[in-house]
């Protein structure tokens, strides 16, 4: 991709962004006077901040430009990650959990945990949230330093730097509060820069009905714009239609995924194992000024959850829809490749120059030596072009970087901006994904913060100290934070495999968490070594269930099978797709943690007394008075309302 | 806390805002510069979208802090 040339009035509005955001950083620093105001916002926000915050946090790096891509290459079924995979789980979270994540004065999930359970499950819970924050902090730095790098052709290392110390100074400055209305800036920015490249996608295709026609041209031949071919071929509407394809069943969409997994294995499991249970979005309704507010969070966050499909995955299916129709040309951008790969194709470029190769055989030593596919007839074109004329090495890198055939799904949002923006609404649309890069990494900072130094600083290594001590430790973990999170960003830009490592891990901790909480709010029984015992073998039942199956059409190693490979055994199960694996083995490891938990639980002593557990579980916590609100703002009314909503779209795009 | 966050909110986009009118005003012949934008100048539609808003944030800000009284602005928590 070459660099953009942005306008002067995009650079402006950029270092506007950057200017307001340090600035709210050092309006904010007179008023935090305690380690909670720090870390914990001191439970002052108002709930319309904390809600957009909630979604905002969520919002990332790879939320953005991975839901354009997967907008492309599953089509509208994508939605199910925000409807079924993350509306039900909010909800639940609002009326359910948020009472106890409140009102126990956890000032974290983890304390919630120690308070319910003992330290075991605290320490296994904040250790691996911790290590999980670096890692999501540093794949946003490193996903903004490329993304600065691809499109303005700054220095990889010199946007990684600024862009972590401009986060450093205003979260060292303001703390939680900080990260939280940059959030919401972020919101804004997000919504107001991508709606127009939205609107005008969709008129430059012609309409939804258009579309939803394209789409099923999609549908009938992938391999026309890129995406892989399918051993079967997929139902007419696996792309413009979001149930039917996976109640046809794994074979008939791209995800490769039927009923039960989608159901059970992301709208149970994964979703409300994430929604329900994240520090990273739970911290931001626990910054909210009241019990009500706290429950109104994740309800004010559901409603653009509900509509951002609009914003994030309808760009996805544009391109395709662009791609399939090759519109003036458009074609799904290609994965771009360093000048140091490219380099590697100029010998054989001149060579074939020389020597008149066949188109063919250039085109597989090109392959072969950039580790990427190429269309042949472009190959050619540079090849005659290196020939005819006096083609520098540059020249012939660019001609290369255009043959590239394999796709960058990642680039298509940036690919749709750059298309449809002139300078000005180009510096809004950047200056928001930029916005929501930082934000990932200054959520996942103060995420991280708070953890170290309430739940494992205070909790293990210096109990007792005055408030003063953990708010100066708060403060001196954010740079340590930031700095281990640049560390980690390095890793993952130079280890190719970091990135599905990383997301591996994720997975694993996060399926059998939600069965940990369950138990622990609703069933008095619940005990600590049976929480402990559970949470820990579900966690390697994950590790287990990758170790020893795999998808489809992959070869055993990182994506799974290992185990069963080293052994010289077939996988114990082969899955339609990476999807598929993903959410059976969540719903494995969920049920493992379930009925160990339960199991363990009922063997052991239950070492708390109902007096003690008042306030962390359901049945021995007086029901909160909704009353006195009028009857439609109730956090259950709302939720209701809401769901009743999602299920409207689930009907509307069936 | 102590800031109301309408207030960089509001700014922010009224600022942005403002840049992108004018600057949809100064290349309004340019034909070539919106040829992507499909012939339309975005940078003044939306560009005034964005004051819109911007301001709205800013009365909010304004009325909220007038109706706040003065002892309690500077108040912690």
């Amino acid at each position: 991709m070459q660099p953009t040339q942005l306008g002067v009035i995009d650079y402006i509005t950029l270092a506007l962004y950057v200017v307001f955001v340090i600035g709210i950083g050092f309006a904010l620093k007179r008023y935090l006077k305690s380690s909670a105001d720090f870390l914990t916002s001191g439970r002052s926000i108002p709930a319309w901040v904390t809600g957009l915050a909630f979604i905002s946090a969520n919002l990332g790096a790879l939320e953005l430009v991975g839901m354009a891509a997967s907008g492309a290459k599953y089509g509208i079924a994508t939605c199910h990650f925000y409807w079924v995979g993350a509306i039900p789980a909010m909800l639940f979270l609002a009326v359910f959990m948020m009472p106890f994540y409140y009102g126990s004065k956890a000032r974290s999930v983890p304390e919630y945990l120690k308070m319910r359970f003992d330290e075991r499950t605290r320490a296994l819970n904040s250790i691996s949230f911790a290590v999980m924050t670096l890692f999501a902090s540093a794949i946003s730095m490193n996903a903004l330093a490329k993304l600065l790098h691809q499109l303005l052709g700054w220095d990889y290392n010199i946007s990684l730097w600024i862009c972590s110390f401009i986060v450093l100074i205003y979260v060292l400055k303001g703390g939680l509060t900080s990260a939280i209305y940059t959030e919401v800036l972020q919101f804004f920015m997000i919504v107001l820069g991508f709606a127009p490249v939205v609107y005008l996608g969709l008129k430059d295709v012609g309409g939804w009905d258009v579309l939803k026609g394209r789409l099923t041209d999609v549908a009938g031949n992938p391999a026309a714009i890129g995406l892989p071919a399918p051993a079967h071929p997929y139902a007419a509407d696996a792309w413009s239609s979001a149930w039917k394809p996976i109640l046809a069943g794994a074979n008939d969409n791209p995800m490769g995924v039927n009923l039960f997994a989608m159901v059970f294995g992301l709208g149970f499991v994964l979703s409300f194992g994430y929604w329900c249970t994240n520090f990273l979005v739970v911290q931001r309704a626990m910054a909210a000024r009241n019990m009500g507010a706290a429950r109104r969070t994740p309800l004010i966050a559901a409603v653009p959850k509900m509509l951002f499909p609009a914003l994030v995955i309808l760009p996805g299916m544009i391109a395709a829809a662009l791609a399939v129709s090759a519109k003036d040309g458009y074609r799904l951008p290609p994965k771009p490749l360093s000048n140091y790969e490219l380099g590697k194709a100029i010998p054989i470029i001149r060579q074939a120059a020389k020597e008149q190769t066949p188109e063919a055989t250039v085109a597989a030593q090109v392959k072969g030596a950039i580790g990427a596919d190429v269309i042949p007839e472009r190959i050619e074109s540079v090849v005659k072009a290196a020939g005819a004329m006096t083609f520098s090495d540059g020249e012939i890198e660019r001609g290369v970087q255009y043959a590239v055939k394999d796709i960058d799904f990642d680039g298509v949002i940036l690919s749709l901006v750059k298309r449809y923006c002139p300078p000005g609404l180009l510096g809004l649309a950047l200056t928001g994904l930029l916005a929501s890069f930082m934000s990932g990494m200054a959520g996942n900072v103060t995420a991280f913060n708070t953890i170290w130094t309430y739940d494992l600083y205070q909790a293990y290594i210096a109990p007792d100290k005055s408030d003063e001590h953990y708010a100066w430790m708060g403060r001196c973990i954010t740079v340590v934070g930031i700095g281990l999170s640049i560390a980690f960003a390095y890793l993952v830009s130079q280890w190719s495999n970091a990135m599905d490592i990383i997301q591996l891990v994720f997975g694993f901790v996060n399926a059998p968490l939600f069965a940990t909480f369950l138990l622990g709010m609703f069933w008095k029984r619940a005990t600590g070594t049976g929480a402990f015992v559970g949470l820990l073998l579900g966690t390697a039942t994950s590790a287990l269930f990758h170790a020893t199956t795999i998808a489809q059409g992959n070869a055993p190693g990182i994506k799974g099978g290992y185990l069963t490979e080293m052994f010289h055994h077939p996988p114990l199960a082969v899955l339609p797709s990476d999807m598929a694996q993903n959410f059976y083995l969540a719903a494995f490891a969920f049920i493992v943690c379930f009925v160990l938990t339960l199991a363990i639980s009922l063997a052991t002593k239950q070492d708390r007394s109902d007096e003690e557990l008042k306030g962390l579980v359901y049945s021995l916590t007086p029901k909160i008075k909704d009353e006195h609100e009028p009857w439609i703002i109730r956090p259950a009314t709302l939720a209701v309302m809401l769901l009743i909503g999602c299920v409207v779209l689930n009907v509307i795009f069936f | 806390m102590g800031l109301d966050i309408r207030w960089p909110i509001g700014g922010l986009f009224s600022l942005i805002g403002l840049m992108m009118v004018a600057y949809g005003f100064v290349t309004s012949s340019d034909t070539e510069l919106y040829k992507r934008s499909l012939g339309m100048n975005v940078n003044i539609g939306w560009g005034a979208v964005l004051v819109i808003f911007g301001f709205w944030m800013l009365i909010m800000a304004w009325r909220a802090a007038k109706n706040r009284p003065p002892a309690e602005a500077d108040r912690a928590r």
